[in-house]
């Protein structure tokens, strides 16, 4: 019989005063803006244009940067080498480091002089100041949740649908795209939608890298020093209110796809 | 056909040594061993999910130690299943058939007719996570025959399934190796091993310690493991009759012995338990309904007390106390009645 601890009372009065912490700002904020004042600000061609920008650069870098994030994640998964924590680390290295400091570090990896640099002027693609410089610098601070989801997808996935897939004829690419890649989907979705959210609320780095144009993270924070709380205030309720429904809306659709996964692990291999 | 010579594996700290084994076409042969004596790995190192560190492997005559797992014509079926649960049953099965040279229609075709052989028609579009472990098994083989391979592998088969589905599955078996399948089967279960059996290899410690038929593994153990893992001193080759009210297992033709129940089998194995035997100088008046007498033919001390091998017409060993023997002035050559219930005998169709 489950007894009523005491301690389960101070576990739950803690809780709900974290649960009280995070709503709070967010509720606040919500009950200060005026409904007349979020819908002349939905009309201001800069929200949108600046809203609009960071969803597309946000969801550009999630999606090229994952063709070769995933691939990473399944080796970090499923082989063993050596300097495999070092990888580890170095992969975690984004989360840790102040993102100013990785604008900073972005900034001279793709400035004009740098060698890709170089190689993006010429193919007409230029990253400082652009869009394309915004997309790597969410990209570099948001991939290490992706490539964590992905790896604990692959990891879960038992070897032994990979070893039956094989002996039923697959060639390895192909149990890779049927069996593999379908059984971790769930948690490489999870990682995708974390990359694309973390990526759009990137600030430091992009602010180094592109203040022009601005994506709203930058403008909120412009329009807070130029014009104070209150100017500030309709475009984050704005962005966060937008950003729930995408994140609602993907959740949804991958949700859809999802099928009951039943997540084997491996026996005793004698 | 298809041939391991001596094979060495190294996986962590566990070593398959020297394993040599030789399965004619058409063989139904049974790798029996306990959990953990690398039974798994040799099938594992057959299908190729394992390189050997020494060793060949031979299938009609081709080498096939390094051949890649795609082209081996070997089919695994896994002790898990490893039925994909993201699949129906039908792309399940069909997911070999990939790439084949075959029409839509012939590959539907061939799916329809293996889920027909395996009995498994109505589950075709159902997911894995709605199926028993009996249908899952079930679904796995079916997916690995469609390939037609030449020798099929099982990993355990029988594992945790309960009697009714047990016989079901063996029966189903045993059909496939009498249609010419030819089939390595990995089970710790001696019983399973007597029922389905043509050739029995007994692996321990990553060694093959004995093969040979099951009457050979089983009445003439070469080593101590093999005869206490296989545990039987009283093993018989028997046809079974039926009688009005009870039914009999005949042993070398001769002697009969009244076993429990009806049996599905006309032919079997029959396992007494030398210590259910009770030895008595007349015959006695009892609820066993075996009895017969004997000549003592030789007294062995054994760990438990000393064990009598006693000809009735076949040879049978019993596990009496040093004190029963005193008691009963057992000697070589007197005579002496044996009991048995039809309860202490187990009958293993095969």
């Amino acid at each position: 019989m489950n007894k009523f601890q005491p301690i389960q009372l101070v576990f739950i009065l803690l809780g709900a005063l974290i649960l009280l912490f995070i709503i709070s700002p967010l509720l606040g904020m919500f009950l200060a803006t005026s409904p007349v004042s979020l819908f002349e600000t939905a009309k201001e061609t800069e929200v949108q244009q600046s809203i609009w920008l960071t969803l597309w650069t946000s969801m550009l870098a999630t999606i090229v940067f994952a063709f070769a994030a995933i691939p990473l994640s399944y080796l970090m998964a499923r082989k063993t080498f050596p300097l495999k924590k070092l990888i580890m680390g170095i992969i975690d290295l984004p989360v840790v480091i102040p993102h100013s400091a990785a604008g900073i570090a972005i900034l001279g990896f793709v400035s004009r002089n740098s060698v890709l640099g170089k190689i993006g002027s010429f193919i007409g693609l230029d990253f400082v100041g652009k869009p394309a410089g915004i997309a790597v610098a969410m990209a570099f601070v948001s991939i290490p949740y992706l490539i964590n989801a992905a790896r604990d997808g692959f990891s879960g996935v038992s070897v032994r649908f990979e070893n039956a897939a094989l002996s039923l004829g697959a060639s390895p690419s192909r149990v890779f795209f049927t069996v593999s890649l379908p059984l971790a989907w769930r948690n490489i979705v999870s990682g995708l939608i974390l990359m694309f959210a973390r990526g759009m609320s990137e600030f430091g780095a992009i602010i180094v890298v592109a203040y022009h144009p601005m994506v709203t993270p930058v403008l909120i924070y412009e329009r807070f020093g130029a014009f104070g709380l209150k100017y500030a205030r309709p475009v984050s309720v704005l962005f966060i209110s937008i950003s729930l429904a995408v994140f609602i809306i993907l959740r949804f659709l991958s949700r859809e796809k999802e099928s009951p996964v039943l997540f084997q692990k491996d026996k005793d291999n004698k | 056909m298809l041939e391991l010579r001596d094979i060495s594996v190294t996986l962590g700290n566990f070593s398959l040594k020297s394993i040599n084994i030789t399965v004619e076409k058409g063989d139904y042969f049974i790798l029996l061993g306990v959990s953990g004596a690398g039974k798994s790995m040799v099938l594992e190192t057959i299908a190729g999910l394992l390189s050997p560190g020494k060793g060949s492997i031979f299938l009609e005559g081709r080498d096939i130690t390094y051949e890649k797992i795609q082209k081996r014509s070997i089919g695994l079926v896994f002790q898990d299943h490893a039925v994909f649960p993201h699949m129906t049953v039908k792309e399940n099965i069909a997911y070999s058939l990939y790439g084949m040279h075959k029409s839509p229609s012939e590959k539907k075709n061939k799916i329809l007719k293996i889920a027909e052989q395996i009995s498994i028609s109505s589950l075709l579009s159902r997911k894995p996570s709605t199926l028993s472990g009996g249908e899952l098994q079930r679904v796995a083989l079916a997916r690995t025959l469609i390939q037609e391979p030449k020798v099929l592998l099982l990993d355990e088969p029988l594992v945790s399934m309960d009697t009714q589905l047990r016989s079901e599955l063996r029966g189903l078996l045993r059909r496939l190796n009498r249609n010419g399948q030819t089939i390595v089967h990995v089970t710790h279960d001696y019983e399973e091993a007597l029922s389905l059996g043509g050739k029995i290899a007994v692996i321990n410690n990553g060694e093959i310690l004995q093969t040979g038929s099951p009457m050979e593994v089983f009445q003439q153990p070469k080593s101590e493991f093999v005869a206490h893992f296989t545990g039987a001193k009283n093993f018989f080759r028997v046809k079974t009759s039926k009688d009005a009210d009870h039914s009999n297992a005949i042993v070398n033709d001769k002697i009969s012995i009244w076993i429990p129940g009806e049996p599905d089998e006309n032919s079997g194995y029959v396992i007494i338990r030398a210590e259910d035997i009770i030895l008595s100088r007349q015959r006695i008046d009892s609820s066993a309904v075996n009895n017969f007498e004997g000549t003592v033919k030789d007294i062995i001390p054994s760990r438990t007390g000393v064990e009598v091998l006693i000809d009735i017409g076949i040879l049978i060993h019993a596990i009496i106390t040093r004190e029963s023997m005193n008691h009963l002035e057992i000697a070589e050559g007197n005579l002496i009645w044996i009991s048995l219930k039809a309860s202490a005998i187990r009958f293993i169709p095969a």
